[in-house]
Parts: structure tokens; sequence; C-alpha cells
């Protein structure tokens, strides 16, 4: 606490405040206050200028989850194409712009939103708290990625659509080599999508440090905090480096610049140096989350606590440090000298130990438990399988020599798709199935989620385990068609039926969010008997989350009465009273010791307007409408002040310890 | 301790365990076939390598591939292992203790631990071997890569012994050659898997590898790093000959072609030089154009369009008419012939030997 700072400079009285403790009951008049000043307005203008996490969390979850099943259409659309040798079902170039956008849609507008979505609404639940740090900044961050996603695919209806694959390499990627727009769609999108991020990343870091409940000190925190808020920080490290390149080429492209054009002295390596600089934290910032979603839910399956919370919380952070000195190994046949290959072959090696203590800590995990076989627990061990699978598959790739024989193979494919689809999509899945119940209120259908989960386990593996074989047998990625005497035949036959296996196991899964919507068993506050803070709140949550902020004791508030070892009990039914509007408890970054009463903003249509703003000024620079683009500057500066502008309202409230009521946290 | 199993658990681990099964059969079976036809596979470079640049890369891609299955199995039988194990009766609402398990993540990350700093060294001591030749190149030549070929360019102290082949290169068996690696456009990447990794071919830089064949025999190349709509047809050959061989094919592609006097009389010749001339090359006549493959000596090649098409005169002339249709996006055009027209260039193609 700035003690030293409230000697020196006394703070104003009428800011200081006593927050009540008490409780605050279903139905009794305090609840009832709560939940009015906590909802949105009912129609349209609640839906446009909402800024509840938890409507925003939901969706991110639906927003990505649409882009994952395009995405899949894309790339059934490319499995019919190489299920025989010289099939012209494809055009090459409808092919190079339907794995283009295969890439782009998972990488970007799949895979790190539908895990922001799980975090936006997950976060404050877990930890104790009424709303992300800035929760207009949330809103448009949603309003960007959906502004984004959509910017990206304006010219796919057009046969336009970005050629250049997802890393986009210059110079193909060039002014020279690639002359209609669908470059400059790609470049400003990402640009756009990087806003997006960002201001993301910013309000995950700052809602960790500022609004965990009282007593949920830093090593109280769920593993899914650990992964989402290691993922931002390194975004935020990350972004600038793919956010530079992009706007480069953008200008090479439209304003004549010359970074990389070889005619003039540009370089083209610079490209790839940048884009890896940034694709492979962004890989990490793709898993790590997912990696916390199985650790904080697979305990409760296994009736235990976590196997090695320290170490995985250490693992989590390691794995990104390291992840930030191994992109090289995206360019070992770039002719760079051995010497640097070596140190960079090296690290992506060391990068396994992280992993290791992930896995054992998982398996010790099951081991030490008592599993219960529902479909959520089916889809994180299968996604430990998948793990291994990938991880291993990602030692053989660091080896620099082979790599240069497997690199750019189908071998690759392999291995990107079990790390991704593996690490991202089993769990989220799996954490659907999980949370579903938390969302909705209801339950989804275990017959139906164990069906779908094995028809996805089995379609996976047969599509894409074949898949290092072809790369063993040298098929290259990115080509449209093979000839039989490749050799080729057999394994893509075979990726191309497990391919619409698991489309099938995704089909089954959705059908059963779809009855379980209407029809499944009404869930009940904690229908799995976990232990986080969550599953202490009706389902699905009411606005306000927590009718009191609760003081938290251990990691496993709600396992409390039953682990031996902890004498200190959470308090969640009685707590901090804070009713005086929009507010909730800032607490401080390490002990999560009380600090201050956060008057936290009312709902406001200007994240979307100034979303709307931005990215009509970014349609402005792709049709060169300058004088648009320069309106929509203006406009958006204009929604930015009135977001802005200062209300008495929100002035912070010092928090006193003097008097406080009953209870000293 | 009285120990039970309790049937709802066993049997649902239990068919975890089938279900594994059932999903690994198909795709070991898969592997099974593959490795049967494996010597159908011409690029396949995880069981055939035929030089020093490659070989030891070979040898440490099965360690590593069995290391991997091996760590697999391991891990899988602890998941099913852990999932199945008979466990002592207790109250279905108790909760374990926290602080066991640690010893776990100590052990296994220990024995991982070793193991990978054991494969850093063992991957950089083949790095060291595979990166430089063990004595110095005897043979040098230029691959540049075009949109979507390959141009050839074998380097001699005297310019006069220099010459240019496209798609197709020649070397003596058993001796290191050094490549030099240039781009005419985008990005493209040079890799003959059987005898050595990729290595990218980047505008603006010369980059180098050396590749050695110990057999004689014809060893199939690829382009990997995506260049455009060709990228699927940008395939080379490397031919590997014995030394005396390998320099009656040099001294044969020296020679420029002997057809000039006739220039003016042959009609075919003649087309040649209105509708070819300005992209292709035909050394010793005025066909001087170098955006495309040089056919001084294009009968001596194996096949046509890198790779896409042996090389008969019922393909050639097929390929001059359909080259659209047959390689979607090549720079090279389908070029309408009449009947007449079409026999004419066949017949002074012919003779490009």
């Amino acid at each position: 606490m700035a003690i030293s700072d409230m000697t020196h400079n006394p703070p104003d009285d009428r800011l200081n405040r006593v927050p009540d403790f008490g409780r605050a009951p279903i139905g009794s008049a305090a609840e009832a206050h709560l939940a009015h000043i906590w909802e949105s307005a009912p129609g349209w203008r609640g839906w446009l200028s909402t800024v509840d996490h938890k409507t925003i969390g939901l969706r991110y979850l639906v927003t990505a989850f649409i882009f994952l099943l395009m995405g899949g259409i894309e790339a059934l659309i490319m499995r019919l194409q190489l299920a025989r040798p010289d099939q012209t079902l494809l055009t090459p170039e409808q092919y190079n712009q339907l794995f283009t956008m295969h890439g782009v849609t998972m990488i970007f507008l799949y895979a790190l939103p539908i895990l922001s979505g799980f975090s936006n609404y997950l976060w404050p639940l877990l930890l104790g708290s009424r709303d992300m740090a800035f929760p207009r900044l949330n809103a448009l961050s949603y309003w960007v990625f959906l502004f984004a996603g959509i910017f990206m695919y304006v010219s796919f209806p057009l046969g336009q659509a970005p050629n250049a694959g997802w890393f986009n390499y210059v110079p193909f990627a060039g002014p020279i080599y690639n002359t209609g727009p669908n470059i400059d769609v790609f470049a400003l999108g990402m640009v756009l999508l990087g806003i997006s991020t960002t201001v993301g990343s910013v309000n995950f870091v700052v809602t960790l440090f500022r609004m965990r409940a009282p007593g949920m000190t830093i090593n109280r925190v769920p593993i899914l905090v650990w992964g989402t808020l290691t993922a931002s920080v390194a975004n935020l490290l990350a972004i600038p480096a793919v956010s530079l390149a992009f706007f480069l080429l953008w200008l090479d492209r439209q304003i004549g610049t010359h970074f990389f054009d070889v005619a003039n002295g540009g370089k083209p390596l610079l490209w790839q140096h940048l884009f890896w600089i940034f694709g492979h934290p962004w890989v990490y910032a793709i898993v790590l989350p997912a990696m916390g979603i199985v650790s904080d839910a697979l305990p409760t399956f296994c009736r235990r606590p976590l196997v090695g919370y320290t170490a995985m919380a250490l693992a989590t952070m390691a794995t990104m440090l390291i992840g930030f000195e191994v992109w090289i190994h995206h360019m070992f046949a770039t002719g760079l000298p051995t010497v640097a290959l070596s140190i960079f072959g090296a690290a992506s090696m060391v990068i396994s130990i992280p992993s290791s203590v992930a896995v054992f800590a998982w398996i010790a995990t099951i081991w030490l438990g008592r599993p219960v076989f529902k479909t959520p627990f089916l889809f994180f061990s299968g996604f430990v399988i998948l793990f291994v699978i990938g991880g291993l598959s990602g030692v053989m790739t660091a080896a620099v020599s082979l790599d240069w024989q497997l690199n750019e193979t189908y071998f690759i494919v392999a291995h990107l798709h079990y790390v991704l689809l593996g690490i991202n999509v089993f769990p989220v899945v799996g954490g659907i199935y999980y949370w579903f119940p938390k969302f909705t209120g209801r339950m989804m259908d275990e017959k139906m989620g164990k069906w779908s989960f094995w028809v996805m386990f089995i379609g996976f593996n047969v599509g894409f385990f074949p898949m290092h074989i072809a790369g063993l047998l040298g098929m290259p990625r990115r080509i449209y068609t093979y000839s039989s005497r490749m050799g080729w035949d057999t394994v893509n036959m075979i990726t191309s039926i497990g391919s619409f296996v698991f489309a099938i196991g995704i089909l089954i899964f959705l059908v059963n969010i779809v009855i379980s919507l209407k029809r499944g068993a009404l869930a009940g506050s904690n229908p799995w008997d976990a232990a986080t803070l969550e599953w202490s709140i009706p389902s699905p949550p009411p606005a306000y989350n927590f009718a009191v902020i609760p003081v938290i004791a251990s990691r496993h508030p709600l396992w409390e009465d039953r682990l031996e070892e902890d004498t200190e009990r959470s308090s969640l039914t009685e707590g901090y009273l804070l009713t005086e509007g929009r507010e909730t408890m800032g607490t401080s970054p390490i002990d999560a010791k009380p600090m201050t009463i956060l008057k936290m903003p009312d709902d406001s249509y200007m994240p979307f307007f100034v979303g709307l703003f931005v990215s009509l000024l970014f349609v402005g620079l792709l049709l060169h409408w300058w004088n648009f683009a320069g309106a929509m500057a203006v406009l958006g500066c204009i929604a930015l002040i009135t977001w802005m502008w200062p209300q008495k309202t929100l002035v912070q409230r010092v928090f006193s310890t003097a008097r406080t009521s009953r209870r000293a946290p | 301790m009285k120990v039970i199993e309790s049937g709802f658990h066993s049997s649902a681990a239990a068919k975890f365990t089938s279900v594994l099964t059932a999903a690994v059969l198909p795709t070991t079976m898969a592997i099974m076939s593959n490795v049967a036809n494996a010597t159908n596979a011409p690029l396949n470079y995880f069981l055939h390598s035929y030089g020093p640049a490659a070989k030891p890369t070979m040898y440490l891609g099965w360690l590593l591939a069995s290391l991997s299955v091996t760590v697999f199995l391991i891990i899988a039988l602890l998941m099913v292992a852990a999932m199945l194990r008979k466990r002592p009766v207790a109250d279905p609402r108790a909760i374990g203790r926290e602080d066991e398990g640690l010893r776990w993540i100590y052990i296994g990350t220990g024995i991982s631990t070793c193991i990978l700093f054991g494969l850093v060294i063992y991957s950089l001591m083949v790095l060291n071997e595979v990166a430089k030749p063990p004595q110095a190149p005897t043979v040098t030549l230029v691959v540049t890569g075009y949109d979507w070929w390959w141009k050839i360019e074998y380097e001699h102290d005297d310019p006069a012994q220099r010459f240019i082949t496209a798609n197709e290169l020649h070397i003596p068996v058993g001796q290191p050659i050094l490549i030099k690696l240039k781009s005419a456009d985008v990005i493209h990447a040079f890799w003959v898997p059987t005898l050595g990794g990729k290595t990218q071919m980047i505008p603006g830089l010369t980059n180098q590898q050396w590749i050695q064949a110990d057999e004689p025999g014809i060893y199939l190349g690829q382009c990997t790093q995506f260049c455009g709509v060709g990228h699927a047809h940008m395939g080379l050959e490397i031919i590997a000959e014995s030394a005396q061989d390998f320099e009656k094919w040099q001294k044969a592609q020296r020679r420029t072609a002997p057809l000039v006097p006739m220039a003016s009389e042959d009609p075919g010749q003649k087309l040649f030089m209105d509708r070819c001339a300005g992209c292709h090359t035909i050394r010793g006549t005025d066909a001087t154009g170098e955006h495309a493959p040089d056919l001084t000596h294009l009968n001596s090649r194996r096949r046509l369009a890198a790779g896409l098409l042996t090389n008969t005169p019922d393909h050639l002339m097929k390929w001059v008419v359909h080259a659209q249709q047959l390689k979607p996006g090549s720079r090279m055009p389908s070029i309408a012939l009449s009947e007449s027209e079409t026999s004419a260039l066949a017949l002074f193609l012919s003779t490009l030997d």
C-alpha cells in the first residue's frame, strides 16, 4: 500500500469510505439493488452498449467458434482437392487463397479470440471481482476483433482473398508479384486486429494485478489466469513486431517505400525476422491459456487439487520466456550461420522441459486422484495424449539438420495441427462442456458428449497422424495437387477421410449445444462439485457476479471443508457489500490487500463507435479514400473524448482500514 | 486395506484404451503400407539417403523417431494406468491432498531434461557433420529459382567452358558439389531430400549448400517454399553419373546448336525465332531470351516443364500448345498453332539434341 503517499498527501476526507461487510442473499434488498445497478438496458440499446464481461466473453466465444467453422470448411474443401492425385476441383489460385484464409482464420480469428472469450467470461468470476479492470476497453476489444475479422474476409467473395500464406513472405506478398488488393486487405486487417489484441492484453494484465478478491494472493490464482497473464504480457511485446511488419508492407505496396524491395536495397529476410519474432511467442499465447483450462478443470474430475501448482505456474512463464528465443527455428533454411542456428535449435529443445513439467503434473493428478469419466475429462485426457505427440514431433524439428528435411513438408503440418488442435481445440471444447452449465444454467448431454469426443479424437488422429508420414515421404506443404508417381496417394486419402470424421465430431458437439440450450438438465451453481470461485455463484451468474466481494483464504475456496490441510476458511457469502453504484474492490498486486473501492464505468455506446470508426478508417485506407479516412479519424477521436469524459461518480474511493466494520481481512 | 475396482471407472477407462488402440491401429496400418511402398516415393528422405550431406541426418531422424515413439508409449501407458489403477474405497466426497505427487514432476522432468541435453549435443554434432563438406568441392554451380523452374549454370575458370541448362543437374558420383542458390523473383527453396536438406533461395542473397551422391542414379528435387500458383509444379532432377559420363555430358552441353546456316530456310526454326526466342535461348542462334529455360540441348533432358511431363516429342508439343492447362498460371503461354505449324515446330525442336 502506498502508505508514504498517504502520510505526505492525506487524501480528501470525502473520498474516504468504509465499505460495509455483510451478507446479501438472493432476494434481499441489497441484492435487488445490485442487480438494478449492474444490469444492461433491455433490447438493442443494452446489446450495443453493454460492457458486461460475461456478455463480451460469450460474444468472443461464439464469434471465434463461427470463424473456426469457416476455417474448417475451407480445410475440408482443400482435403477434397488433395484426396486423390491430379485433381482439378480447385485451381492453384483458389487453393492458395483457401489455405491462406484457413491459416489466417484459425490462427488469428479463432485460436486467440476463443481463449480471450474464456478469459473474459471467467477471469472476474475466478478472481472474485465484478468486472474486468477496463470494461469499456473490453467492449472495444471485442468490436474491433469482430470488424477486423469481417474486414479480412471482405475480399473473399470477390476471389481476391489473401493468397500468400498466413506467413505472407515478401517479395511474393510485395507489390510486384501480388498486384491485387489481396495482401492489402490482409496487411491492414492485421494492424486493425492488433489493436484489439493489444487493448485486450492490457486489460488482462491490469485486471490480474488490481482486481483480485481480498486474500487471493498471487499464489492462489487459478492456472488459467497464469496462462492468460503470460500470454497477454507476451502479446504486448510481440504484437508490435507484426503490426509494424504489416504496416511497412502496406507502405511498400501503396506508398512506394522500399523496406522489403530487393531492387532498392530492401531485405526480404527482415520480413521473416519481424514475422517470426511475433509468430513464435504467439504460438505459446494461443496454447498457454488452453493448458490453463486443463490445469484448472482436470482436477475437478480427479477429485483432488492439481499436483505441483507452483511448478505449473513457473513452467507457464518459463515456456513464454524461452518462447521469445526460438523464432529462428522457423528460419533454419534461410542460410543463417550455423552457430546461430545451433543456439536457437538448442533453445527449441530446452523449451520442452517446462512442457514435461506440465505433462507429469497432469498425469500425477490423474494417478493420485479418483477420475470421474465425464465428457470434459475425456477431452482433457485426450488433450494430454495429443500434447505429448505434438511436443515430441516438435523436438524432432528442433534438431537443425533434421529440420532442413522436415521444414516445409507435411510433417510440419502434422506437428502444428497436433499442437494447435490438440492443445487449443480439445481443451476449448472440453472447456465448453465444463463451463456450459455456468454460461447457460443447463448441462450438456453426456451421451452425445462422449460420442462427440470419440468421433473427434479418432477422426483427428486418422486425419492428422498420416500427415507425419506424408512429410517423411517428402510431400511439401502448400501444393494444390501432386502426381501419383510421388507415392503420396494412400496417406492423402486417409487424411481426407479422417478430416471428415473429425468434422462429424464437431457437428455432434454443435448439435449437443443446440439441444442442451433448450432441454439440458438444470445445473445449479456447482454441478461438478468444483473448487473455484465461479462455482460459488448462481448459473448463469447475475450481472453483478458476486453479491458480496468474497474474502479468500486458499486456492480451493469450495473444497476447504474437505481439504484437511488448511485451517483458514474463505468467506464467500459474507463479504464486502459495495452497492453505491457500480463498484468493486481494488487490491494490492501481490498480497491482494484491499486498497481502493473501484468505481466501474456504466454501459456506453462509445466502444462500439470507436471500434466502428477505426475500422472504417482502415476501409478508407484500403480504398484510398483519404478524405473519408480522415473524417473517420476525427469521428473516432470525438467518440474517444465522449468515452473518456470525466464523471464525478467515477472518482475512486480510498479504502479506509480505520473503522473496518466487523472483520478485518 | 481393502481394494476394490469401481465398475464404472474401469469400464470407461477400458473403453478409452480400446478406442485409443482403435485410433492408433488404422494409422499404424497406414504407416506399414507406406513403408512397404516407400521405394515408390522418390522424395522419401526418412528411409533413403545417398550421400554424406544427408546420411547423418537420416540416422538422427531414426533415433529421434524411435525415441519419440518410446516416450509416447510410456506416457500413454502411464495415462491409461493412471485411469485404470485400482483405488482404495473412499468417501466419494473426499478430496485428495494438494501437496502429494511432486515426485512425479521431479523424476519425470529430471529424466526428460537429461535426454534433451543428450539430444542437443547429438543434434549439434550431426549439424557440424553435414554443414560443410569433408573436402573442397570439385564442381561449383549456380542454381537460380524462377517462377516456376530452375536455371542451372556450371561455373568454370575459363568463361568459354561455362554453360547454362535448366531443371536437370548432372553431377559426378562421389564428389562434393557446391551449389550457389539465387532467386530471380520470389523466395524458392532448393531441396533434393535424398542428398541433403533444403535451403531457401532469397532474392538479393546468395545462399550455399553442398551435396554429394555416393551412388549413380536419378534423384528428385522439389521447391519447398511457397512461391505462387506454380509451386506444386516446380521439380528438378539430379543425375549422378561416373566422372567420365559427367565429363562427356558437360562436353555435349558446352556445344552450341549446329543449325545456324539454314535459319531462314526452315519454317520450324523461323517459327521458333518469331514466337519463342523472346524468352528462350538456343546458343549459336539469334534466340537469346533469358526469361525461360535454355533450350540448346532440350532433348538431352529427361523431363519437361520443371518435372511435370516426361520429355517425349508428343508431350513436348502438348506442352507448347496447352501449357496453361497443364501448368495453370505458368509463365509459358499456350501457343496457338495450325497443324502445319505444329509439325514444323516439332521437327525443328527435335533437332535440339
